[in-house]
């Protein structure tokens, strides 16, 4: 049982323009087993918030607190965070010329594990894995992200997401540009792992069409930066009915 | 400039980074002097087509005509059984049929040297392991000139290892037979207080192969030339370098394909990482088509990564095409800095730092030190560039390829 806990988050980003503020005290906990959806408009702050939580270098954190079952997280270099638990599916995945699939894979999971995988079983592990996401064996021999296609990218996420067994992991816009196949196929990689490993989920979208396939405990409305409405799965299909111009309107 | 392809979409115009001084070459590369009297190449002063990137100040040494120092090397070889290794005297037939000097340094080399040494080739000898040439430097001057002679349909490798310290400047002078396959590979792992100029020269027989790789880690100045020539049609030259400067060091390439023979092939890939705030990479690819070079094709591509701010890497591709009847031509040149989302991306699936920066650099090299073929040369490299970045044996397996 894992708890990432939240508390008045306040995170800052230099723009050419000065500092610009962009989280405003959030709070939230993501409990093992859950799932949570934050939904909100483009630049409520979002990603952002995800970012955030992996620690990524661009954001500065100007108050509050995250917490990955009582230990500081904010504390821990990105690499630390990662072996702690925590995981981001990233929106837009980078390319890393040179390094395959295979070699990244089998050197995160030494990373996270602290001893490097058994060959036979880890080889087994991940040819199964891949094939429940559809993805071809040669898939393994391509440079890490180099060449994917969107849904490919987001695939090849989840893959990992399956074979590093997080506590908690944050999926930031994993279904944009996917289209309903891709869809189906990455959202039944989540509940594999939801099913399989009791993760924690914290999903982040901008559309409630994902939320058909991996069904949300609660729903966080997400706007300039904190969360303005919290709910359970009715909330999304409000969201979806209604839009967000009821909470932009009133924080604008 | 209708006739420059770029090869590489993805590389762009934004990436793509002739350096700033960018310039309009004020002569062709046909015009470029050859010859073996020392009285036609002044000395340097820096200013120079050739040298205005090279510390010159500290070529003095190399730029005066003397011979070498007593002692000043040690050369073993190692080859297998069919391959002569000789030394010969300079005015011997065999030596200088292929080479020109074509600079102040060349030109000290071939006058200052005692004696060359040859390795042959017979014809139609088929290799079963790589010669190995090692020559280390004790202290003092050394002029030094090597012959690779590939018989006709031989195929082999020849591996021309440099270490230790002191002046040397040298003469490589290749001959591919016709039909034969040859990879010549020139490694400096000098010591940091290392000069070394050299000037290689190819010779390419029709339907012949020369991969010519160049591997440059160590040394305070290692400039080597490569000029590759063909001496029938069907002849081609992969021309492939690896460079890793530290600080302190200048490490200068420059390449002259000059097709003159029709249909024949070229395709030049370097790549070279920096590091160390005052480290220095040069990289210069010209390549002449002539007016009888129909149906040639060419490609020349150098990649530079900059670890540390402060280190300055020159790349300058040039290209001259007199023929429009040719298959392609073009080159790609860019220049950029370690790609912190790269670093943060591998972080974020648990990868500590020094790993991630070493995945990353040896992905960079990846494409090229593959095409090596020599695994003799390509797991030392790559294990010498763990080194450069600080890695240790130890985290080495951290990073065993896993085929599933």
């Amino acid at each position: 049982m894992s708890t990432l806990e939240i508390r008045n988050l306040q995170v800052t980003v230099e723009t050419e323009n000065g500092t610009k503020e962009i989280l405003r005290g959030v709070d939230l906990t993501v409990k093992s087993g859950e799932t949570h959806a934050i939904m909100g408009p483009n630049g409520s702050g979002k990603s952002t918030l995800a970012y955030s939580i992996a620690g990524h270098p661009k954001y500065t954190v100007t108050g509050g607190t995250v917490t990955l079952d009582g230990e500081d997280v904010l504390a821990m270099s990105v690499d630390e965070r990662a072996r702690a638990g925590l995981f981001l599916a990233m929106q837009y995945p980078v390319e890393v010329p040179g390094v395959t699939v295979s070699n990244f894979l089998r050197t995160a999971k030494t990373a996270v594990d602290g001893e490097a995988p058994k060959l036979r079983t880890w080889v087994k592990d991940v040819k199964a894995a891949m094939g429940d996401l559809r993805m071809d064996p040669s898939f393994a021999e391509r440079n890490v992200n180099e060449g994917f296609s969107g849904g490919e990218k987001k695939r090849h996420e989840i893959l990992q997401m399956e074979l590093l067994k997080p506590k908690v992991a944050v999926l930031d816009e994993t279904d944009s540009g996917l289209d309903v196949d891709a869809l189906r196929i990455v959202s039944e990689g989540v509940n594999r792992v939801k099913d399989s490993t009791d993760v924690g989920v914290l999903l982040i979208t901008h559309y409630t069409r994902i939320l058909r396939y991996i069904k949300p405990d609660f729903v966080h409305v997400f706007v300039d930066g904190r969360i303005v409405e919290e709910g359970g799965p009715e909330l999304a299909d409000r969201l979806e009915s209604e839009g967000y111009d009821r909470y932009v309107g009133a924080s604008a | 400039m209708s006739l420059l392809a770029e090869k590489n979409p993805a590389q762009s115009a934004a990436s793509h980074t002739d350096s700033a001084e960018a310039f309009v070459p004020d002569q062709s590369r046909a015009e470029r002097r050859t010859s073996y009297s020392v009285a036609d190449f002044p000395v340097p002063g820096g200013r120079e087509e050739e040298w205005r990137f090279t510390p010159v100040d500290r070529l003095k040494g190399l730029f005066a005509e003397e011979g070498s120092t007593e002692g000043a090397v040690t050369v073993a070889t190692d080859a297998p059984e069919g391959v002569e290794v000789l030394e010969l005297a300079m005015d011997d037939e065999r030596v200088g049929s292929a080479y020109r000097p074509a600079d102040r340094a060349a030109v000290t080399a071939y006058a200052g040297a005692a004696k060359a040494l040859y390795v042959g080739v017979p014809n139609e000898a088929e290799l079963v392991a790589p010669v190995f040439v090692r020559v280390t430097g004790h202290a003092g001057r050394d002029n030094a000139h090597l012959v690779v002679d590939a018989g006709r349909h031989s195929k082999a490798t020849v591996v021309l290892e440099h270490s230790g310290t002191g002046e040397h400047t040298a003469g490589v002078e290749i001959r591919v037979g016709d039909g034969a396959d040859l990879t010549f590979v020139t490694v400096q792992e000098w010591d940091d207080d290392a000069i070394h100029v050299a000037q290689n020269d190819a010779l390419i027989g029709r339907d012949a192969h020369l991969r010519h790789i160049t591997v440059t880690l160590g040394g305070e100045i290692v400039r080597v030339s490569t000029n590759a020539r063909y001496s029938g049609p069907g002849g081609s030259f992969e021309g492939l370098g690896v460079y890793f400067a530290d600080a302190g060091q200048h490490q200068e390439h420059r390449l002259f394909v000059d097709h003159e023979a029709p249909h024949c092939h070229s395709n030049v890939e370097y790549k070279g990482a920096l590091q160390g705030e005052t480290a220095h990479t040069v990289w210069v690819g010209d390549v002449l088509i002539r007016a009888s070079a129909e149906g040639t094709d060419t490609y020349e591509l150098n990649r530079n990564l900059i670890l540390d701010d402060g280190a300055r890497a020159d790349s300058i591709p040039n290209l001259e095409i007199e023929t429009g009847e040719i298959v392609g031509a073009g080159h790609a040149s860019a220049t950029g800095r370690f790609d912190d989302e790269q670093l943060f991306y591998l972080q974020a699936r648990g990868i500590p730092e020094d790993v991630a920066r070493r995945l990353v650099v040896r992905g960079f090299f990846a494409s090229v030190v593959a095409r090596i073929g020599v695994p003799e040369v390509s797991e030392r490299l790559m294990a010498a560039i763990d080194v450069e970045l600080g890695g240790t044996a130890a985290a080495d397996a951290d990073l065993v390829e896993v085929s599933s």
